[in-house]
């Protein structure tokens, strides 16, 4: 079995055996969590390990005709897009069941919905067939819903579990008619993207049908990511979930909207990319600019982090909009430590929570003085989020603007540029807030993050800065893949039918 | 004459004729064994008809009679129907005066069913949808003390006998240009048929008919009433058999009689497949009462069929086999946990599941599989039935835009559907109101009810290829070209 399979298959094995064991053996509910999650997340690393950079082919590939007839595929492997985003996926999912102790009420359920959100996250980007990258995806779904409902927080947890579910399912449902018109419009018969590529190649599809399916791919895929204007969902579902839950949807399942745009819109529909990386030009500066305005003024540390979390997602779509080498390997480089920062993130406002039982700023000081472990983790993520330099978000950040320089109109960049600021703004306060000055009354009883309980955060925190400082391991396995993308996005680009030219750019492409 | 074909039927009806004489003997405490008897005779019908001993593809009764491929798949999907709709009826035996009565006309509609499946001529179309409705009509009003349930039964019976009657009218007008009744001889010539307007109007009357059925709009102002008075089991048997009844009909008319027709008129069935899947999710909405909600789903999941009908190809047909059959296992699911919970507290409001999770956690994780699998989520069947349904119809949207549209509009009410099924998934795991806490035992054939349509429910969303081939095979006899040639009836293959 490919080792990618394996790592799919982990999260289930643990829910399963999660739900086999009866509740004489409550205990073992958790252990199993922590055991399953635990592997995941080594095995996550082995793989990291074990990719060889330099090759823009698939790694590790598994691959089984589901059923051939129908043209599906269970098809796994690796490349420089997800190699990073499984190892991420991997140790977030580890450190969320870590920060979940606290749970009392149906703990059984509650880890057998987790480790169902890791399982279905970890397949959609280890899924080469698309059908099996949507499928894999909508099984967090559910759990997310139940999850929030049940062990969420809050007077609007209701609403809130409600938002989430029909903005996302809607997202998803467009996708999927963006996914199905392709299936049914390449005459392919297939959903593979090795085979569909190498196809569409040869058959390219009308430059009409290109632009449909890229547009429904895109507000789809999209809405998923909480792409300006159809992000409203993301802060407060984020605000009231339970802390894995917050931890493992922003750090994780909203990467897979932009994996899927990276893995199957742009090699797959070049017109397309061509048609709509305009709107998506301008679509990202909502996210940059109005977003970030948005967290600007919240008085909820988990609202803030739920509004800049939205505002992050802005470089990745301007990376993706930029289309070019540089610019999609930031973009997948801010993928990643967005990921471990976003986890970070919650997982501290959740210990905060638990401490305090609010997250009101104003309510909050003093937390380097009374906390000083949490209170510098903190203080690390908030600086990541503002992007300075030796966090993994510094190195994506400013890739994506030198990528963003050379292809889009310069006040794209320059307004871009000024969501940098508006970031510093935000973060920067919050740490004044939160960090310094008195230690509020609320914080005076609590306690510090001590012994094992570190661990989750420094899994998530160490990377994070090691990708900062050393972000070459990430880069060299991005960039080849990256280029490979690029190179399809920008073939036959003029939109005839018999694209013969730009064969030379394909060169590179065929690889695999 | 080959009467040896419909023995399927014969042995269906034995066994209800058998369990009435039997009702007269047996104590009225004991009644529940005839369900179980009743249940094995079908288990064992049904390995009849799945295994060697099946009569073999052929017309009997002067081509009135047929078996193939579409009749067996379909045949399969009423005996199961039937089989989890008895287990689960046990349940409520103590709520229904005469359960051995119950018990009898229930296979009696499945005859009706089944008979349906294989009816090759717009008389048996109509007699044997008869047999469905007259049972039904009983069934529906069972509980005869309840003033709901014999409401329903009126109102069934008021709509019923409106559209029995313009489907029999329209049947008259066919006959009256076509000058037969046979789906072959009248498929063999559509083409001149179709210039006739007296043959267009007797089809669409004979639609009328067949489109109350199957609660299509605007024939589906009975459904959710008839759905909240009539008894939980029957509500299961008349959304899933009654149903698949009415499409396996659709089926065969759009496909295998008319198609030149039915593809000229896709856009009229792009119409209104997409009014009435938005009017059961709009309708959907303010609803609280749990058996109503599954009337207007039931509407919904209409509209997602015809939109299948409407695509007018391999794909389509396939796909609305397959829906069908991932329709009935869903829809039973969610009415056998219906059925505890109302058995035990009367009232179907979402109030009554309240706490669900915590009463029953078995009850409650099948009654969300069922619910999840209902709005399309994977991996259950759901998803895969709407996925290859959108397929169908995304095959025609390069040549035809509106069918995008009509994607697009689905997905719509795939959405607001999304609203009102995980309503009572809420309602199960987080009342708004501190629910009742008593444990809920569902009894053990319930429990085995649920355990099949849950593994059906799951083996059909994860592996679904084994299933869209037999869903192929069983449509691929369709079609003008192959129909008459393929069954040597007395018409020549065009």
């Amino acid at each position: 079995m490919s080792p990618v399979s394996f790592l799919i298959l982990l999260p289930f094995l643990g829910a399963l055996a999660i739900i086999m064991t009866p509740a004489k053996h409550a205990f073992a509910w958790r252990g199993a969590a922590l055991l399953f999650s635990g592997l995941a997340a080594l095995t996550g690393i082995s793989i990291f390990l074990g990719f060889e950079p330099g090759s823009a082919g698939f790694q590790m590939v598994g691959r089984v005709d589901w059923n051939s007839d129908i043209g599906l595929t269970y098809h796994v492997g690796v490349d420089g897009l997800n190699v990073g985003l499984l190892l991420v996926t991997g140790l977030v999912g580890f450190a969320a069941v870590g920060v979940s102790s606290e749970i009392e009420k149906q703990p059984k359920m509650f880890y057998v919905l987790l480790l169902l959100i890791i399982g279905g996250a970890l397949g959609s980007f280890a899924s080469l067939d698309l059908f099996f990258l949507y499928f894999f995806n909508e099984i967090a779904l559910v759990p997310t819903f139940l999850m929030i409902g049940i062990w969420g927080r809050g007077e609007q947890k209701n609403y809130a579990a409600f938002q989430i579910t029909l903005y996302l399912s809607l997202g998803a449902l467009v996708a999927l008619a963006g996914l199905i018109c392709l299936y049914a419009m390449s005459g392919a018969n297939t959903l593979d993207v090795v085979v569909l590529s190498a196809w569409l190649k040869e058959h390219p599809l009308p430059a009409a049908s290109q632009t449909l399916i890229f547009g429904l791919l895109l507000f789809g895929f999209g809405t998923m990511v909480g792409l300006f204007p159809f992000h409203s969902w993301a802060p407060l579902g984020y605000g009231v979930a339970p802390t894995a839950t917050a931890m493992l949807h922003a750090g994780i399942l909203k990467k897979v909207g932009l994996y899927a745009l990276l893995r199957a819109a742009y090699p797959l529909l070049p017109v397309g990319v061509a048609q709509w990386t305009g709107v998506l030009a301008v679509l990202c500066l909502g996210n940059l600019l109005y977003c970030g305005w948005v967290a600007m003024r919240q008085k909820d540390l988990n609202l803030l982090f739920g509004n800049s979390s939205l505002a992050h997602m802005g470089f990745v779509f301007l990376g993706l909009a930029s289309v070019s080498v540089i610019g999609i390997t930031g973009a997948v480089v801010i993928m990643v430590a967005h990921a471990l920062l976003a986890a970070l993130e919650f997982a501290l406002s959740g210990y905060l929570y638990r401490q305090t039982g609010t997250l009101e700023l104003s309510k909050l000081g003093g937390a380097m003085r009374q906390l000083p472990f949490v209170g510098a983790a903190l203080v690390a993520a908030l600086l990541a989020g503002c992007g300075v330099p030796g966090f993994a978000n510094f190195a994506g950040e400013v890739t994506v603007l030198f990528g963003a320089w050379k292809a889009l109109p310069w006040h794209v960049v320059a307004a871009a540029w000024g969501g940098l600021i508006i970031g510093g703004v935000y973060m920067l306060r919050a740490i004044r807030q939160v960090a310094h000055g008195e230690v509020s009354p609320l914080l005076a009883q609590s306690t510090d993050a001590g012994g094992v309980s570190r661990i989750p955060y420094l899994v998530l925190l160490v990377p994070l800065i090691y990708f900062g400082v050393a972000p070459t391991g990430l880069v060299d396995r991005i960039k080849p893949s990256a280029e490979r993308i690029v190179a399809r996005a920008t073939s036959d680009l003029p939109a005839t039918p018999a694209p013969i030219a730009a064969e030379p750019a394909v060169a590179t492409a065929s690889a695999h | 004459m080959n009467s040896s074909l419909l023995v399927i039927e014969f042995l269906v009806a034995l066994l209800g004729l058998g369990v009435l004489l039997a009702d007269l003997w047996i104590a009225p405490t004991a009644r529940r064994t005839l369900a179980y008897v009743a249940t094995t005779g079908l288990l064992l019908i049904f390995t009849i008809h799945a295994g060697a001993l099946a009569p073999a593809d052929g017309t009997a009764f002067g081509g009135m009679f047929l078996v193939d491929g579409l009749a067996n798949f379909f045949k399969s999907i009423f005996l199961v129907a039937a089989m989890v709709v008895l287990m689960v009826s046990t349940r409520f035996a103590d709520r229904l005066n005469g359960y051995g009565e119950f018990v009898a006309l229930i296979l009696f509609a499945t005859v009706g069913m089944l008979l349906t499946a294989s009816a090759n001529d717009f008389i048996l179309m109509f007699v044997s949808l008869e047999l469905i409705t007259v049972t039904f009509y009983i069934l529906v009003s069972f509980q005869r003390n309840r003033l709901s349930s014999v409401e329903a039964g009126v109102k069934y019976l008021i709509f019923g006998a409106l559209a029995a009657a313009f489907m029999v009218f329209g049947i008259t007008l066919i006959f009256g240009s076509a000058n037969s009744t046979n789906f072959f001889e009248i498929a063999a010539k559509q083409g001149e048929l179709a210039k006739s307007p007296v043959f267009l109007i007797g089809l669409l009357l004979t639609f009328v008919g067949l489109g109350f059925k199957i609660s299509a709009f605007p024939f589906q102002m009975w459904t959710p009433d008839v759905y909240q008075g009539a008894p939980a089991p029957v509500t299961a048997f008349l959304a899933t058999g009654s149903k698949a009844a009415g499409f396996v009909l659709i089926l065969r008319l759009a496909y295998g009689v008319v198609p030149e027709l039915a593809s000229k008129w896709s856009h009229l069935l792009l119409g209104f497949a997409v009014i009435t899947a938005l009017y059961g999710s709009f309708c959907g909405l303010a609803q609280r009462s749990v058996k109503r909600l599954m009337g207007y789903s039931s509407i919904s999941n209409a509209g997602f069929l015809l939109l299948g009908i409407a695509s007018a190809n391999e794909t389509g047909s396939s796909a609305v086999a397959f829906f069908l059959a991932a329709y009935v296992f869903t829809t039973l699911l969610v009415f056998a946990a219906v059925t505890v919970v109302t058995a035990d507290g009367e009232s179907d409001d979402f109030s009554a599941f309240g706490g669900l999770g915590q009463r029953s956690p078995f009850l409650a994780a099948g009654l969300t599989i069922g619910l999840v699998s209902l709005a399309g989520v994977p991996p259950l069947a759901g998803f895969f039935a709407k996925f290859w349904l959108f397929k169908a119809a995304a095959l025609r949207v390069a040549e035809d835009r509106w069918f995008l549209v009509a994607i697009l509009a689905a997905c719509v009410a795939v959405v607001i559907s999304f609203y009102y099924y995980f309503g009572i998934i809420r309602a199960m795991y987080w009342p708004r109101h501190t629910a009742e806490t008593t444990p809920v035992d569902p009894s053990i054939p319930v429990r085995l009810a649920m355990v099949t349509c849950i593994a059906a429910v799951i083996l059909m969303g994860v592996f679904p290829g084994g299933l869209v081939s037999v869903a192929r095979q069983a449509v691929a006899g369709l079609g003008p070209a192959t129909a008459p040639a393929a069954h040597a009836a007395p018409v020549a293959a065009h």
